[in-house]
């Protein structure tokens, strides 16, 4: 079996987020890039499998700037056997994103596509979903666990509700939560190794794929400030506030 | 959660001042470019950062134990080595061949610098390691190679350095451990070896020790000295372990700091006989021990700027938060108290922090570049060049580092004042643990003596000539955009001062002379010392500067300005102090020297 990982290039997770002073999106300039963590945590989800002889070639593949090719020698360098780079300088949305993974999907013909369940920059939630929408692959998220079979996956699902199994037919594609592992180290010898690696440049082009953006940002602006809290005196005076200034009862 | 590791400083000293990338894609690094060497260094602050840092405090209250006859530590110091085993990090600057990667020098010490920033007492016995291994990769034969330096590198063993003994500290020469060859042309080992850092551990399956011992009928002194490999357990032909071999830990030192690492006191060959294999030649041992001492020297000074470095941050992020006091012209008492950053007296700790802490880290960076730039030279008279600028460097970044960067912790502890004094911040421990660097790998009062009365006069003062001709010519190639003339002229002034000087200290030690100008011979290290910081604060303010003109640097514009306004502070608060200390070494040390013990 092939495993395709995508794997997404976002502001590193220690990093503070601040807002352009235009409010056109967020500061990116001088400002440290790391792999998506819950990417490192599919991408590690994949060597296991390969290691564990339920699949032979792990592919990273990664859209974005040139520099995506970064985040992707962090997937060599993991492990993964070779990387696809789609080139583009635009802003891409999970749409465009899906559209792409999917012509990747048609030229290798993987059995399973793992991705993270959401990269920490959009908070989305959306690509993989898209993803088997226009696939018409079998869809489980929010993985905590993946057991490999023949012709199907079994999954665990974490939901806000406590945990679901589901069987998922093969080929399928398979969002990945925090709890499923703990990525590995890349290990000093597999940095210089992940240098020889493949690495395939492709653009949208290439896959047919129109990457321009649909939607508008109108302006991005920091959460408002957390207001001070009051005392108030009464049970009565507690409800009409949550009733009447809140208006969440 | 504070970054204890300032990673931006080591990528602007390694790439933007020191010029990595022109040594990238060269001869023994031809392997290596930028973006390798950015993800090695990453992994290294990860580790740093999730692995060692976080049982800093816990490796310091739970010190080792000695049980059953053998030395046990904490369980997370264990799986934190384990992980630096499997990433690799043991072997890393070794040859591809030997499983290595063949990582620059300085890359590798930026990396070890980080793993002693979080914490030295569990990096201590990987250190230690590679130093054994790469004593062995230089003197050992092809079987001590594939017994003992394969497994070192793998991490499998782990080594240490047998040198002082319980009466036998900076005297070398006086070691009495002996060494008796047996028919199979190895050694029985016996004698007591004191202050031995992993000298005992369950931290790995084996150790080796390098072990300095005298055979019989070698001439007194060190020339009588050779070294010999001592594994705690056998190792068979086939790799396997064999018996206990005759080494046993006859009790532990409960030290001030460093508590994560093991120190002991080891008795060779007292219970059953102990076998030791010759390296390197008869009466070569302290030649070979040598060899290695100059890069253990390098690495103690990375850690006395890196323990000094990340106490800063730590005393910079609570001057930034804790609020107190108002400012001294604020006298409405009802206004809200500032945080400690904006008093002065707090600002000037801090300052000194960052001047003493980032001046010692590029001192050390600078001197790994040194022994890179002397790899990759193709040309004797290039590679003597920067033989000579080591000799003089590796005195300095033991001693200055480790001197200065204990001031530096000194002060972490004072801005947080009664907190910093508590078991609740790492600060207090920081100092603690930077105090040995003081000591160890050679006292800073034997770094001194090695300066000034050696490395400074020898061959005619060949290496000061180099030293000099270096950072005029560097001087005289940055470019001068920033206020920095007069600096420049400050510092070359000095630098002329010194060499005079000098001049005279030769035909005063030619004829004898010793013990008077050596007396002060600390606090010139201490002024020399602040000779070369200095050049490397105009080094880095002047590249702050032309990175501050270009429209989009690696560096923020604070991170930038930061450099250029510590250079100022050098100038201004640090200079003096070296002036002043040049002027007291040239007088004769009467006072020192003239009192009668009995009125000490």
């Amino acid at each position: 079996m092939k495993i395709l990982v995508p794997v997404k290039r976002v502001i590193d997770a220690n990093v503070k987020v601040r807002v352009k002073s235009d409010q056109s999106g967020v500061e990116l300039a001088n400002i440290k890039m790391a792999m998506n963590p819950f990417c490192e945590i599919a991408v590690e989800a994949a060597l296991r499998m390969r290691e564990a002889g339920q699949a032979d070639e792990v592919i990273v593949v990664s859209a974005g700037v040139s520099q995506c090719h970064e985040t992707l020698r962090t997937g060599l360098a993991m492990g993964a056997d070779r990387a696809i780079l789609i080139e583009d300088d635009q802003d891409l949305e999970p749409l465009v994103v899906a559209k792409l993974l999917k012509a990747v999907c048609e030229r290798e013909e993987p059995g399973l596509v793992l991705l993270g369940k959401q990269a920490i920059d959009g908070d989305n939630n959306q690509t993989g979903q898209m993803l088997s929408a226009l696939l018409g692959w079998s869809n489980a998220t929010f993985a905590s666990s993946i057991e490999v079979n023949d012709d199907h996956f079994k999954v665990t699902r974490e939901l806000d509700s406590g945990l679901e199994s589901v069987t998922a037919n093969r080929p399928s594609v398979i969002t990945v939560d925090l709890r499923l592992n703990e990525p590995r180290y890349a290990s000093l010898p597999n940095i210089m190794k992940a240098k020889k690696k493949p690495m395939d440049k492709l653009t949208a082009a290439d896959l047919g794929v129109d990457s321009s953006p649909r939607l508008q940002v109108v302006k991005v602006e920091e959460p408002p400030a957390r207001q001070a809290g009051i005392k108030v005196s009464s049970a009565e005076e507690l409800v009409d506030k949550l009733r009447n200034e809140a208006k969440v009862i | 959660m504070t970054k204890i590791i300032d990673r931006n400083n080591i990528d602007f000293l390694v790439f933007d001042v020191f010029k990595l990338r022109e040594l990238l894609g060269r001869g023994r690094y031809a392997d290596h470019d930028t973006e390798s060497i950015t993800s090695v260094l990453d992994l290294a602050e990860q580790i740093a950062t999730n692995d060692l840092w976080p049982h800093l405090s816990k490796s310091d209250r739970e010190e080792p134990v000695l049980k059953n006859g053998t030395v046990r530590i904490i369980d997370q110091a264990i799986s934190a080595l384990g992980v630096l085993r499997d990433a690799g990090f043991f072997s890393a600057r070794f040859d591809t061949k030997l499983g290595g990667m063949q990582l620059p020098v300085v890359i590798n010490n930026a990396c070890n610098g980080m793993f002693k920033g979080a914490n030295i007492g569990t990096m201590s016995y990987m250190g230690l390691t590679q130093a054994a291994a790469g004593l062995l990769n230089t003197y050992g034969t092809t079987d001590l190679k594939v017994r003992f330096m394969m497994p070192l590198l793998q991490g499998k063993f782990f080594g240490t350095m047998c040198l002082s003994e319980p009466n036998v500290g900076s005297s070398l020469g006086d070691i009495i451990t002996k060494a008796t060859p047996q028919s199979d042309g190895s050694y029985f080992v016996t004698g007591s070896k004191m202050w031995i850092s992993g000298g005992d551990h369950n931290a790995a399956e084996n150790i080796i020790h390098l072990v300095l011992a005298r055979t019989p009928g070698s001439v007194n002194g060190v020339k009588g000295l050779s070294l010999f490999a001592v594994p705690k357990i056998k190792v068979n032909n086939d790799g396997s372990l064999g018996d206990n071999n005759g080494v046993s830990v006859a009790g532990l030192n409960h030290k001030m700091g460093y508590r994560g690492t093991s120190n002991c006191l080891l008795n060779f060959g007292e219970i059953t006989d102990c076998q030791g294999h010759l390296v390197g030649e008869l009466g070569k041992g302290l030649l070979a021990m040598f060899h290695m001492m100059n890069e253990s020297r390098i690495s103690v000074g990375i850690g006395g700027a890196m323990l000094a470095n990340v106490a800063y941050r730590v005393a910079l992020n609570y001057a930034k938060e804790r609020k107190q006091g108002r400012k001294l012209d604020d006298k409405n008492s009802s206004n809200k108290p500032v945080a400690i950053i904006e008093h002065g007296d707090v600002r000037r700790m801090l300052m000194r922090q960052k001047a003493l802490s980032e001046g010692a880290v590029a001192l050390c960076l600078y001197s790994g570049m040194l022994v890179d730039l002397e790899i990759l030279s193709a040309d004797k008279i290039e590679r003597q060049r920067y033989t000579d600028m080591l000799e003089v460097f590796t005195p300095i970044v033991k001693a200055w580092s480790t001197e200065f960067g204990v001031q530096a912790n000194k002060l972490a502890i004072q801005v947080m004042g009664g907190y910093g004094y508590t078991r609740d911040f790492p600060v207090e421990q920081l100092y603690r643990d930077n105090r040995l660097n003081m000591i160890h790998e050679g006292t800073n009062g034997i770094q001194a003596l090695d300066l000034l009365g050696r490395k400074l006069v020898m061959d005619e003062g060949r290496a000061l000539k180099t030293f000099a001709a270096e950072i005029r010519a560097d001087l005289a190639s940055l470019n001068e955009t920033t206020n920095l003339r007069p600096f420049i002229d400050k510092l070359t002034n000095i630098l002329t001062n010194v060499e005079e000087w000098l001049t005279q200290v030769r035909s005063m030690l030619q004829s004898g002379e010793k013990s008077g100008v050596l007396t002060n011979a600390m606090p010139f290290l201490h002024a020399f010392g602040h000779l070369a910081v200095g050049w490397l604060w105009i080094k880095q303010s002047s590249i702050a500067s032309n990175l501050l003109d270009k429209s989009s640097p690696r560096q923020s514009d604070s991170f930038l300005q930061g450099k250029i306004t510590t250079c100022q502070y050098f100038f201004e608060y640090e200079i003096p102090e070296a002036e002043a200390w040049l002027k007291v070494v040239k007088t004769n040390p009467g006072a020192v020297l003239g009192m009668a013990e009995d009125s000490f």
